[in-house]
This record gives C-alpha cells, sequence and structure tokens, in this order.
C-alpha cells in the first residue's frame, strides 16, 4: 500500500492541503489557460467536483488521489473501505453511473461528471435497505468489514436480477472476499433480500395497475 | 499522477501523446502496478472521454470495437454476441464485475500481458488494430502486434483506437480458461479457437490461440495445419493436445508450472476438439 499520501494527522494533512488549494488558486490567476478550460490537471491540488449520493461535492486534491481516498478523507464519508488497494477485494465498493466499481481503481479527476452512489445512501440504522436488513437477518457477516462492499454489490445485482439463482449470486459477489468465509450467510442473505423485495412489491404493482 | 489529461477527441489528445503521457483508461491494471510499487507517472493521458475511441457497431465486412469498450460493453453488445461470441465469452471471465465495468478491450491489449483473457480471442478472429499517433492513423494485423514479453509496436506518441474483427466471423468459436477460481483469478491457460466447419468432422481456416503459454499471446499454427489436414476423431484430439505441448513455451511462476500448463493446455485442446466431435453441425 502506498504510504506516501498518508498524513501524519489528520490536522496536518488538511492544512497541506488548504495551503496547495491555496497556491493552486493563485497560479490559476496568473496562468494564461486563464480564459478556456485547462488542458491539464496538477502537480497541484485542483478542486473538482463530484456527484455523490446525488449532491454535488467539492474536494480538492492533487491528480494522484484516488476516488476512495477522496470519499474518505476530504469528504469523510468511510462507508466504502481500503483494504487490498489494488481492485483485488471489493472492499471500496461504490455505484458509478449505476453500475459496482473499486473505488479504489478510479482517479478522483475520473470520477467527475459520473453519478458516484456509496453504501451511505442505501438505508439509516432506523430503517435499513432490504438487503442491509437481510444482512442483519441472516447474520452475514462477521468482522464486518467487507461488508458495505457485499451490501453495494448485492443491491446492483438484485437491481438488474431481482430473483438470482445461488450461482447469479455468487457470480454477481465474485469480486468481494470476505476474509472471515461467512460467504455461506451472505449467499443466504442476497436470497432472503431478493424473497422479501419481491413480496413487498405485489402491493405496489397493484397500485400502478389502478393508477393507470 | 502529476499531471492528467482528459481530452474529447483525438486532436485533443495531440499535445499529451506527443508529450509521452502514459495512455490510461479504466486503469485497473495500471493501479495494480503503481500502488504495489509505489511508482509515479509524470503525467496520463485519460482516453475514455475521446470520442473516436467509443461504440462497438458493424461497418461492412467488419465488427469495429472502440479501443475503450469496457468488458461489460463487450457483453452487453448484440453485435458481439452475434458475431463474436468468443470475445464475449473472454469478457465474462475477465476479473468480476467491478473489473470488467472499468477495465476496457484496449488497455488490455497496451498493457501487454501474456496472459490477457481477451487477447487470444481476438487472435483466434484475426483481428486488425487501428492504431492513432498525431500524424497518421495505421492499421496493424493483430498477430504482429506484441512483438516481446509486454512489448508492442505501439510507439510511445501512439494509442489504440479500435479493433476490427473481420466479417464474416468464424463459424465455430470457443473460449476456454484455466484459472484458479472462476473470477479475479489471472490466468494459467487461456485458449481461444475459432474455425469454419466444412461437415461434421472437416474443420477449415483453424485459428488455435493461446495465452499464458509464452513471453506474448500466441497462435499454434502447426496444430492448426494438423487439424485441418486430418477428420475429426478422438486420435487426431490426442495427437493435437501432444502437438500443442510441444508447441508451447510456458514457465514456472507463481500461478503455475511450466509442467502443468504444457499438460493442460493439450487436455483443453483434446477436450475441445472432442466437444465438436460430439456436437455436429446443426
Amino acid at each position: 500500500m502506498a504510504e506516501s499520501d498518508k498524513p501524519a494527522s489528520r490536522f496536518s494533512r488538511r492544512s497541506f492541503i488548504k495551503t496547495a488549494g491555496a497556491g493552486a488558486a493563485l497560479a490559476g490567476v496568473s496562468a494564461e489557460a486563464q480564459e478556456k478550460k485547462p488542458e491539464f490537471l496538477g502537480p497541484d491540488a485542483s478542486t473538482l467536483t463530484l456527484t455523490v449520493n446525488g449532491a454535488p461535492r467539492q474536494v480538492t486534491v492533487e491528480p494522484r488521489v484516488t476516488l476512495l481516498r477522496a470519499l474518505r478523507n476530504e469528504l469523510e464519508i468511510t462507508g466504502a473501505k481500503e483494504v487490498c488497494d489494488r481492485g483485488g477485494c471489493g472492499a471500496c465498493t461504490v455505484l458509478m453511473d449505476g453500475r459496482i466499481v473499486n473505488a479504489c481503481m478510479i482517479m478522483a479527476w475520473d470520477a467527475v461528471g459520473h453519478e458516484i452512489t456509496t453504501v451511505e445512501s442505501f438505508g439509516t440504522p432506523e430503517k435499513l435497505s432490504p438487503v442491509q436488513a437481510a444482512f442483519v437477518e441472516c447474520d452475514g457477516y462477521q468482522c464486518g468489514f467487507c461488508t458495505p462492499g457485499m451490501v453495494v454489490s448485492s443491491t446492483a445485482l438484485l437491481k438488474r436480477n431481482p430473483n438470482p439463482s445461488l450461482d447469479e449470486i455468487k457470480a454477481g459477489l465474485a469480486g468481494n472476499l470476505c476474509r472471515c468465509g461467512t460467504y455461506g450467510r451472505i449467499f443466504e442473505a442476497v436470497g432472503k433480500a431478493a424473497k422479501n423485495m419481491a413480496a413487498a412489491k405485489p402491493a405496489a404493482g397493484k397500485a400502478a395497475k389502478k393508477g393507470e | 499522477m502529476t499531471l492528467s489529461w482528459s481530452p474529447k477527441t483525438l486532436a485533443e489528445a495531440r499535445e499529451a501523446l506527443i508529450q509521452g503521457a502514459t495512455k490510461v483508461a479504466g486503469s485497473t491494471d495500471l493501479l495494480v502496478v503503481d500502488h504495489a510499487t509505489g511508482s509515479v507517472r509524470d503525467s496520463v493521458l485519460n482516453v475514455l472521454g475521446i470520442e473516436e475511441l467509443q461504440g462497438i457497431r458493424v461497418e461492412a465486412d467488419q465488427l469495429s470495437i472502440g479501443a475503450s469498450s469496457t468488458f461489460t460493453r463487450i457483453r452487453e453488445s448484440a453485435e458481439v454476441a452475434k458475431h463474436a461470441p468468443l470475445l464475449k465469452d473472454a469478457a465474462r471471465t475477465i476479473g468480476a464485475a467491478q473489473i470488467q465495468n472499468r477495465a476496457t478491450i484496449g488497455g488490455n491489449i497496451a498493457n501487454a500481458s501474456p496472459a490477457g483473457d481477451s487477447l487470444p480471442a481476438l487472435l483466434a478472429l484475426g483481428a486488425l488494430i487501428v492504431v492513432s499517433g498525431p500524424r497518421e492513423r495505421r492499421i496493424v494485423p493483430y498477430n504482429a502486434f506484441h512483438t516481446a514479453y509486454r512489448k508492442t509496436v505501439l510507439g510511445p506518441d501512439e494509442l489504440i483506437e479500435r479493433i476490427l474483427i473481420p466479417l464474416p466471423a468464424p463459424a465455430v468459436q470457443v473460449f476456454r480458461k484455466v484459472g484458479t477460481r472462476e473470477a479475479q483469478a489471472i490466468s494459467k491457460v487461456v485458449v481461444a479457437f475459432a474455425s469454419d466447419r466444412l461437415d461434421h468432422r472437416i474443420l477449415a481456416n483453424v485459428r488455435l490461440a493461446m495465452g499464458s503459454v509464452a513471453a506474448v499471446p500466441v497462435r499454434l499454427h502447426e496444430v492448426e495445419i494438423l487439424i485441418e489436414d486430418n477428420p475429426l476423431t478422438p486420435e487426431l484430439a490426442a495427437r493435437a493436445a501432444a502437438l500443442v505441448a510441444k508447441s508451447i513455451t510456458p514457465i514456472d511462476d507463481v500461478r503455475s508450472t511450466a509442467e502443468y500448463r504444457r499438460h493442460v493446455a493439450g487436455q483443453v485442446v483434446r477436450r475441445l476438439l472432442l466437444d465438436l466431435l460430439a456436437a455436429p453441425p446443426a
């Protein structure tokens, strides 16, 4: 894991980024490229507008910062976890334009213009999403570190395929690793969520028909 | 990454190409290397926004696939399913959904890993690569694209614009992959087979390509000729398997041994031929 951009403390990193941001702004004023859009970003930090959970959010980061670190360190949206930092484990899974991606494998600047959705948007402690509720009901975790990524991948899978077979569930979650090995209960939870969502649906279907 | 460029057209990409920026698409290989080694790129050219590199379409006598097509787009494309099911099957085995949603076919080619899963499929389909630089555009037959381990004909100021697959595509197309697990595993052996079928036992225009068995993705020309020259029988399948084992130059590495790869590559081809024998053309 690259340690180079890990701050010694939260405070010192924040101060550093503020300074870097101010430098970039000053440079921007005097730059001859002021009138047209700059051809490139960097090496200083640039202010980027990301769309996260439906809202525009600004981050001021250097080009080398990943979407995952922008979410976690700049926006304090910490549901997506940094574990392998090389696209192998899925703990950082978020949705980009509705599709699951590893946030550690995307640079923050590359996420500009795309809709980023994190596990934070799915439910609240008071009102869990159907997938979150099924994970609780089936005990679909042990240490819980992979759970946010599992929930994001499962939610995306059920949106595309509301009634998946066990093999389809396994394929849909193939990019998410659980170090505790609770796969059996995770797959059970996804099946349970599918059932619960289907059971909740007929009423909505009827209402829609009546409305026609 | 110190500088990042995100042009919308090839014309806008010109300056970054001349400066020799590292070309990056889904970055699913580049960032693995960079995060593991801590290396920093001076400047990167993000090709995902370049319009000339986008879209999958049939043009007259070819299937034209934009280099920035992700493997998810390739899996979902009706044109790919119709003309290049081999490529669709390869796309399905790459990484997992998170990777397929970002990784691109152009990136797979330019990254030039001998284990790239889509690469034998492109060899078997007789693909052509459209390469664009600041001055000219040229077309390179894919079988001449990889020159040595991780080396290609792509110049520092060039990028892959599109992949062309000549049509009509071969009637028989089969993809096989051997890995530690189905998803997220780098292949031990990749096999792509394409041919025409004159009748139940006679195959013509055979193209047999493999990955992870040599320094570059390779065609097995001697095995192809053996299969073309003889009617399909269990004996031929066994002879082909023996010739495969002799024709490849695999290595021992963290994922497998050369001995295992030689054996398995041969057996995959044997079973593939037996499966064809068991399934006469409709």
